[in-house]
């Protein structure tokens, strides 16, 4: 028996170790050095001082064209010697980037990070206010949706690298087939769903299993602004006019079993897009890229059209994902990795991205010809660029995230996820979400009303 | 003066061999669990910084719903799964001593599989035969055109994920049974054999007390087991979302604290809540299952 309880002893320590190391791994290293970090100005001369002079950058980003930018950075600077990290997509990343800040230690010089968790690093200090350099100088070269994203308080804390002006993507061999017509506001939408149900009890309007992003751009498109944040005083209410308006047709799609339980970005979502059983998606700008290589099957059968309106003959629109490049407030380098955040976002590293299929935030490109003109095979030759475009510059103003943002979307599926697969009505699920991000929010002492 | 010099050197003698284990054992073993307590007597705040709370994340975890309702789940499972796993992997573990089943070995490795199969292929692979849309469960619905219930919906996905942790771990409980089962004397078979018992009673009265060591083993790492549940739920939620929440099991519930909500300092207390109530419970069962032996 002695052997068994050395085991069980051992097996214990064993999960207390495996806790406990992945804990260390992330806590300690309290963050004492707010000390004079600001009013160190840097000048455009220093940017082009630094970029000649060279040196080395770490880049931390998942954006996939942005490895063809680095090469024609470095063939531009040849003294900067880039290095080009994927350390995760979103949240992994920003879990990296967290531990790194709190270990003081393996910080990069740049960071992509997205706009919905950009106030949560900006209010932690623990990025550079990007108007110490200047930036605030670009703001006319970038949409203004964009643009809002990446100030918090009075700061800008990133340059916007891309952006997801939201559209309506639709399969359009699914509409003829059923003579169902396109619709143009949620309330069509609606009807559609119901249509398309009753005659093709395996095809559903859109997929949904619940998505926070997804529902706040929806919000966020209806005008509501359930998120009200003054420095550390923020208000959260998920029942504004805008929240009921969203409530209202979507409670009527769930409960009438009108979308299809299939979470997006799996398999099965790939399948559906392919095969007509899903017959739209409301996503951001970013997407066709993924259409072509996730769903090959969908080519030249889907078709873009604006997002459905809540108000009949409307354009209001909302962003969906985009994110922006940061720096770090411990990068060695800031007036170099200045000089590649504009170079990457504003300078000529953006025709690059556009050519490799990004969706810009710069409004040179938005508005050129080239771009605009562009045919997509997979739309059946539609200049899907255009409507993006127009999506762009309808996006609702005035819009803002939680700055803990990251933390609330992470439990949205724990409440609003219950009326996706029970009774639960929709209208409470934001409640309990909304009480369950207030209490988070205290809890890091905010003041949260 | 000789005297006292020799036993010193005796003494450090001693910890010459044992102090590189102590070193190791040291550094890996108590020195996590140390700094986790540590960690749990602060709390580091977006706004406010870090500050030292005292046992305030304690008082915190044991008032916390979330928490308690996690640790109920694991429980409902410990107490419905492991008697389910333990009860087939003992009838199978009979069934190949017996002697009596044709090809023998085949069934045991066969049964042991998907043991070596790692959690996470299994559960990705149960995950598309759960599917209800495109999945095995979607398949056989069209096929007999009937409405299966969708094991992923949430009063169901505590079922399902007790069924691939029973898939799992049916083969190596039965090789634990069945090594124990291998090492009783045939004597005392031939023995009983001679008395007129019967196959049951050989059973009832030699095979089960003889193996009463391995079961408690057995039972003992299956509560474990039980209260550390990650992969298949941390997997599936991928697929049902909505059916797991992210306090679904203690051990979830400290990843998801540390991982998205930046809450070390309570994460590290959710752990070591855990893993006392787990050394507890582990402790209560083995001191039963020794009693009377």
């Amino acid at each position: 028996m002695t052997t068994f309880t050395r085991r069980r002893l051992l097996g214990l320590a064993a999960l207390a170790t495996a806790t406990t190391l992945t804990l260390a791994a992330c806590g300690g290293g309290d963050d004492d050095s707010s000390s004079g970090t600001s009013g160190t100005t840097v000048s455009d001369a220093d940017v082009t001082a630094a970029l000649q002079k060279g040196g080395n950058l770490t880049v931390w980003a998942w954006e996939p064209t942005l490895k063809q930018v680095v090469a024609n950075f470095q063939k531009t600077y040849p003294n900067v010697k880039i290095n080009l990290v994927n350390a995760g997509t979103g949240n992994d990343q920003y879990t990296a980037l967290q531990n790194a800040f709190a270990a003081g230690s393996g910080i990069p010089d740049v960071a992509q990070i997205e706009y919905y968790a950009l106030p949560q690093f900006a209010l932690g200090k623990s990025i550079t206010d990007l108007n110490q350099m200047g930036a605030s100088s670009l703001k006319a070269d970038f949409s203004p949706g964009p643009w809002a994203s990446v100030q918090s308080g009075s700061g800008t804390y990133g340059l916007p690298m891309d952006s997801g002006p939201m559209a309506m993507f639709y399969n359009k061999d699914v509409f003829d087939k059923y003579k169902i017509t396109v619709p143009t506001t949620w309330t069509e939408f609606l009807d559609a769903a119901r249509k398309l149900h009753a005659a093709d009890p395996k095809a559903y309007i859109a997929n949904d299993t619940g998505d926070a992003g997804f529902v706040t751009s929806l919000i966020w498109q209806a005008g509501g602004k359930p998120y009200q944040v003054d420095g550390t005083n923020v208000t959260i209410n998920l029942n504004d006019a805008g929240s009921q308006e969203f409530v209202k047709v979507w409670q009527a799609l769930i409960s009438e079993k009108l979308l299809a339980p299939i979470s997006s970005w799996s398999d099965q979502w790939y399948q559906g897009l392919g095969n007509g059983s899903i017959a739209t998606l409301n996503t951001g700008a970013w997407m066709p890229a993924n259409f072509t290589s996730g769903a090959p099957a969908g080519s030249g059968k889907w078709r873009v059209a604006a997002l459905p309106q809540w108000t009949a003959g409307g354009t209001a629109s909302a962003e969906n994902g985009g994110s922006s490049l940061a720096i770090p407030e411990k990068s060695s380098n800031k007036a170099l990795a200045y000089g590649f955040l504009k170079y990457a976002n504003d300078g000529d590293g953006v025709q690059t991205r556009v050519d490799n299929g990004a969706f810009p935030a710069t409004v040179k490109q938005l508005n050129s010809d080239a771009f605009l003109n562009t045919e997509f095979k997979y739309f059946g030759g539609q200049k899907a660029n255009e409507i993006f475009a127009a999506s762009s510059k309808n996006v609702t103003p005035g819009w803002s995230y939680l700055p803990f943002q990251v933390y609330a979307n992470s439990i949205f599926n724990d409440s609003v996820g219950k009326a996706y697969v029970s009774s639960t009505p929709l209208a409470d699920g934001l409640k309990a979400w909304q009480d369950q991000s207030a209490a988070y929010g205290k809890e890091q002492g905010f003041t949260v009303k | 003066m000789a005297d006292i010099a020799v036993p010193r050197r005796r003494s450090w003698t001693g910890w010459r061999f044992v102090g590189p284990f102590m070193a190791v054992f040291a550094l890996v073993f108590l020195a996590p669990i140390v700094y986790s307590i540590y960690l749990s007597l602060f709390k580091n705040r977006l706004i406010g910084g870090n500050s030292f709370v005292g046992l305030d994340n304690y008082q915190q975890a044991l008032t916390d719903p979330n928490f308690w309702s996690s640790v109920g789940r694991v429980s409902i499972f410990l107490v419905v799964q492991v008697p389910i796993m333990l009860f087939i992997a003992l009838l199978v573990a009979l069934a190949i001593d017996s002697g009596r089943l044709y090809g023998k070995s085949f069934f045991r490795i066969s049964i042991f599989l998907p043991y070596a199969v790692p959690a996470v292929v299994a559960t990705l692979m149960w995950g598309f035969i759960y599917g209800t849309q495109f999945g095995l469960v979607g398949n056989i619905n069209d096929a007999f055109n009937i409405t299966l219930p969708d094991p992923l919906s949430p009063s169901l996905i505590l079922t399902s994920i007790g069924n691939i942790v029973t898939w799992e771990f049916v083969g190596y409980n039965m090789l634990i049974f069945y090594s124990a089962l291998r090492t009783i004397p045939t004597t005392l078979y031939e023995s009983a054999e001679i008395d007129g018992a019967g196959e049951l009673r050989i059973i009832r009265s030699i095979k089960l007390p003889a193996i009463r060591g391995a079961l408690v083993i057995a039972t003992i790492f299956s509560i474990i087991g039980s209260f550390q549940l990650f992969n298949e739920p941390s997997i599936l939620q991928n697929v049902a979302p909505n059916a797991i929440t992210t306090y679904f099991t203690p051990n979830l519930y400290a990843y998801s604290l540390s991982f998205s909500g930046q809450q070390y300092n309570y994460s590290a207390t959710v752990a070591i809540v855990m893993g006392v109530i787990t050394m507890v419970i582990a402790y209560v069962v083995q001191l039963r299952g020794t009693k009377e032996s």
